[in-house]
């Protein structure tokens, strides 16, 4: 029975649809292992960068309808002082370790996977589409010709598979796709948060501390969803983690009918806590034998058939 | 499934109302929220200074008609400039966020230090409102020196049938000592049905260990840096727990569980674990 959740990404093999979203509890080993124990079939790490990073001051994180805008501003320990964690998460569970990295140039993109990678990532994406700091995600993650700069850099030096986080914030998603898959990358995460601002209307300020953010949850989930239709209907072979607002098995059977071939989830967890996992995974389950569906990638890109 | 969203981390910006200056470095904020009017003690919030930071705070007390309070030390950029606000300036609220302490009756020891008294008056105010009968308080407070003494005269209120035991390390008022000197003599002398604590995590892992030895339950409330305070980002972790979610208040099964990490290290800013 279980089989039928068992999905097959990019040369992973993943017992459980559902991954863990980066920057969400991603930066201790034990965190990962509880989302892990929670029926996730993999975990992303927080983003990781050459250098320590402080991030922004609070507010970093604040609630609107039927969503969450963060700009945390990729707080992260530096690959130096991850190494330990990555070697300690791989220690404390079976399922596969995705570590998220950025980076400020293609050079530092490279540096950054392959120590993540000696340090035992089964797989990396690549993190070119975070909203909200400069001169690292969007520039690169809107411009082909830096993708695919990034891209081809880091493969020459990993032999892991390599995904690739997209921006919702462009106008053709696919013309970016396909500039990181004949980069060489080996799946693609559609996608990141999209561009977004909170304003108080008692003090008249932006709330967040560096003004503009990402929204993240419910509130984006049919943008996400289409990018991914919009991707699968151009690119039928590659592997293809659909996220953005999946909280209930509903939206990640959704995304799977999109043409996802599994699913990250982040802002669920703060509201569903780490179990929302297992509620999904039940939920697919259910779903899939009502239907008479043998397996989660029976149901791959089926509303794209006629 | 818009339900996922919820009403108490919606930010809403109020007025303060009052300010009660309680000792050189602590002062009291007074204001209305009607969701932390449902705060259980032990809970937290987050207050937004606007156009400067957002911080996480105990609440110090709450009633049914919505008036809420938290006291505040001065210790940097944030708290100092919340210490130079007054009556009427607009903050911004979140919560309440957290667990509580789980509330009982019997021999109960309440041990509180520095602002971390505050959690603590709130939970003997509402243990002593649910049943004066079957209660008896001791309260044991500490500080460096008298004028750092918090909530004297409303511990000495909440004591009036039970015992206070204020502390300070320069015998400026009461014992002249440490608040784990009294503790150590009490459990040699009686068992009690509920300890609670909260304050500086150097005093909190000693109170840890003693309860240990004597096999007294403990709930002990915990700090770690906070920012999304509804247990999505990480930053608060200690061990396997979120202390803004699945805390701040932890038992002796936990704590013994995070004792590599108590009152040793904490996440930095940037997410590596660092000296205390
Ligand atoms: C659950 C909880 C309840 C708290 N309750 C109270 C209270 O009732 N009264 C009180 O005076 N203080 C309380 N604090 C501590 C208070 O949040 C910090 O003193 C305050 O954030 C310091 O901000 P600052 O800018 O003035 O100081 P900074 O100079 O920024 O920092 C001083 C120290 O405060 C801590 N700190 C800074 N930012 C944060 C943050 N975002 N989250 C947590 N800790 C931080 C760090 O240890 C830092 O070293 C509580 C903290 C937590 C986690
Ligand atoms: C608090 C928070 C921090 C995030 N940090 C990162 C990050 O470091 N790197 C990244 O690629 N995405 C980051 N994201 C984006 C998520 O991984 C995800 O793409 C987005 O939140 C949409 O999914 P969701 O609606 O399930 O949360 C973050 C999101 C949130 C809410
Ligand atoms: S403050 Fe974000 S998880 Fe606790």
């Amino acid at each position: 029975m279980e089989g039928s959740l068992r999905v097959q990404l990019a040369g992973l093999s993943l017992d459980y649809p559902g991954i863990l979203a980066s920057g969400v509890l991603g930066y201790s080993a034990e965190s990962m292992q509880r989302v892990i124990e929670g029926g996730a079939g993999a975990v992303v790490t927080k983003s990781v960068g050459l250098h320590p990073r402080d991030g922004y001051v609070n507010p970093t994180v604040v609630q609107v309808k039927s969503g969450l805008i963060n700009a945390m501003g990729l707080p992260n320990p530096g690959i130096e002082g991850y190494v330990g964690e990555i070697k300690h998460v791989k220690g404390l569970i079976c399922q596969p370790l995705i570590v998220s990295v950025f980076g400020y140039s293609s050079e530092e993109y490279a540096v950054v996977a392959k120590k993540a990678a000696e340090a035992g990532a089964d797989a990396l994406e690549l993190n070119v589409s975070c909203p909200h700091v400069k001169q690292t995600g969007s520039e690169i993650g809107q411009n082909p010709n830096l993708l695919s700069e990034v891209v081809r850099s880091v493969k020459d030096v990993v032999k892991v598979p390599v995904f690739v986080k997209l921006s919702p914030n462009v106008t053709d998603i696919v013309r970016l796709a396909e500039a990181a898959v004949n980069a060489g990358a080996d799946a693609l995460t559609a996608v990141n948060t999209l561009r977004a601002i909170a304003i108080d209307v008692e003090t008249t300020k932006p709330i967040l501390s560096n003004i503009k953010g990402g929204l993240s949850g419910p509130a984006m989930k049919n943008v996400a969803l289409r990018c991914v239709y919009d991707l699968r209907e151009k690119l039928p072979e590659v592997s293809i983690i659909g996220c953005g607002g999946v909280s209930n098995w509903q939206d990640a059977v959704e995304f799977f009918l999109a043409g996802a071939n599994a699913v990250q989830i982040g802002t669920a967890i703060a509201f569903e806590g780490t179990k929302v996992f297992q509620t999904i995974n039940q939920g697919i389950k259910n779903y899939l034998e009502k239907k008479q569906f043998g397996s989660v990638e029976e149901i791959v890109g089926l509303s794209h058939r006629s | 499934m818009s339900d996922c969203l919820t009403a108490a981390n919606t930010l809403r910006t109020t007025k303060i109302t009052q300010v009660i200056t309680e000792s050189p470095s602590v002062k009291t904020y007074v204001f209305r929220d009607m969701q932390c009017a449902k705060a259980k003690p032990g809970q937290f919030l987050m207050l937004w200074i606007p156009g400067v930071d957002e911080i996480p705070l105990s609440i110090l007390n709450a009633t049914e008609g919505g008036e809420i309070s938290v006291s505040v030390k001065a210790v940097g950029d944030a708290t100092q400039h919340l210490h130079r606000m007054t009556v009427g300036a607009t903050i911004g609220i979140r919560g309440p966020f957290g667990n509580n302490f789980t509330q009982t009756h019997g021999n109960i020891l309440l041990i509180g230090g520095g602002t971390g008294t505050a959690p603590l008056l709130f939970l003997a105010k509402t243990l002593l409102e649910q049943s004066t009968e079957n209660i008896k308080l001791t309260f044991i407070v500490g500080a460096r020196t008298k004028n750092e003494l918090l909530f004297i005269d409303q511990l000495n209120n909440v004591c009036q049938k039970g015992r206070l035991i204020p502390t300070t390390n320069d015998g400026t008022y009461g014992r002249q000592g440490v608040v784990t000197e009294p503790l150590t003599e009490l459990l040699n002398q009686e068992q009690f049905d509920a300890i609670y604590t909260c304050g500086p995590e150097v005093m909190v892992k000693k109170i840890f260990e003693i309860t240990q030895t004597h096999k007294q339950p403990l709930q002990a409330s915990l700090e770690r840096l906070m920012r999304c305070g509804i247990g999505l980002c990480g930053s608060c972790v200690i061990g396997k727990y979120r202390v803004c979610k699945d805390g701040p208040i932890f038992n002796n099964t936990q704590l013994d569980e995070i004792k590599n990490e108590l009152g040793i290290s904490k996440l930095s800013l940037n997410g590596s674990k660092t000296p205390l």
